[in-house]
């Protein structure tokens, strides 16, 4: 126990001693970290992944609509569970008005084997999603938006072929509970940008479960 | 019957363990203890039973609590676990871990409307820690899993 201490003590003086220059290294990192990828009115750079039906999917094949609800999910995630039902909703509702879904699963599957791609057909084949269900296996799209977690919803809209951010955040304001939703920020959002009107609110935050990323 | 079976194993197991039990708090307060006049220094995880990288960090907290217990630190352990699986899944895993740090579940769904108050760099993803010190006016908030030592080091800025 003495020893462990003393080992421990040690390993404790070196962490010291690297000192300021990793604090402030690390504190650097962290800060680029949560400052990375879109914000509002940025434009989307274009993206091609492979769907859970087969095919690959790239932001260009939406040119014809007005825009695309993009939902950063997964299969494993309970806040992704319990907006499942409501995703599937917000296509049904809004795809035949130019603004489809598209979800896409980022995590790392090594630590979520529920996200594996093998996975994501069943689920999609179980739950009968009407939009593509995407595999990010390289994380780059996520890292692109910026997405931190799940469910991250990015609504776009589609001026000539650019699409630019309309929306960052979360579809409402109750994750646990669909009939206690009073706001429904990603409906609204969508309701304002088919009827030529801006987005009044146009970021939230949500608690979530983190996007895992892939040891470097 | 089967509820009742739960309970009873439950209340047996908080008497074996002593285990926490975990309150059911909205977030006023949280706020005031993230707003009072204090010189103790908090350390607040935000987590969730099915989280998998909080739950690995769980123990850095647990070794923090014994670690620093004579001194003005105290860590609480904020649960985003829905309000409904308190009995079927957070109040077994206070107990199966036997959790000696306070346990809150908040129950506060509207997210927007307080992951700001907490801190405006999270965007919500968990798991997620703020250490703070209102009497030293000192916060630091991390939006990532912490290793002791590193949690040990960040902690020692305060005191």
């Amino acid at each position: 126990m003495k020893n462990m201490k003393k080992k421990f003590g040690i390993a404790l003086v070196a962490v010291l001693a690297l000192g300021t220059a990793a604090t402030l290294f690390f504190k650097q990192k962290n800060a680029e970290a949560s400052s990375a990828g879109y914000e509002v009115g940025a434009t989307v750079a274009g993206f091609q992944l492979k769907s859970v039906d087969g095919n690959t999917v790239s932001l260009a094949d939406f040119k014809t609509q007005k825009g695309v609800i993009v939902v950063f999910t997964c299969n494993h995630c309970p806040f992704a569970k319990a907006y499942e039902d409501r995703v599937l909703a917000l296509d049904k509702k809004y795809a035949g008005l130019g603004y489809p879904v598209v979800a896409i699963n980022s995590n790392d599957v090594t630590t979520y084997e529920e996200d594996s791609f093998e996975n994501m057909k069943i689920r999609a084949k179980d739950k009968n999603y009407s939009f593509p269900y995407l595999f990010d296996e390289s994380q780059a799209v996520a890292k692109a938006f910026g997405a931190t977690r799940t469910p991250h919803v990015y609504i776009l809209k589609n001026e000539g072929s650019k699409f630019t951010v309309q929306y960052i955040g979360t579809i409402d304001d109750n994750a646990q509970d669909a009939s206690g939703v009073t706001k429904r920020y990603v409906e609204d959002a969508v309701n304002n940008l088919s009827t030529g009107k801006p987005v009044v609110v146009t970021t939230t935050k949500a608690v979530g479960c983190a996007i895992r990323w892939r040891d470097a | 019957m089967k509820t009742l079976f739960v309970v009873s194993v439950l209340f047996i197991m908080s008497i074996k363990t002593n285990a926490q039990r975990v309150e059911l708090v909205q977030f006023g307060r949280l706020q005031q203890l993230l707003t009072q006049p204090s010189d103790t220094t908090y350390i607040i995880n935000f987590w969730a039973t099915w989280c998998k990288p909080c739950v690995v960090e769980l123990p850095v907290f647990e070794q923090i609590n014994q670690q620093y217990a004579g001194q003005k630190v105290r860590v609480l352990l904020v649960s985003m676990d829905f309000a409904k699986d308190m009995v079927t899944r957070v109040l077994p895993f206070v107990a199966r871990w036997q959790i000696a740090n306070p346990v809150w579940l908040l129950n506060e769904p509207d997210y927007d409307s307080w992951i700001n108050k907490v801190s405006q760099r999270w965007s919500g993803a968990i798991p997620a820690t703020l250490i703070l010190n209102n009497k030293k006016r000192k916060r630091i908030f991390f939006e990532q899993p912490l290793e002791f030592n590193q949690l040990e080091k960040e902690l020692r800025d305060f005191l």
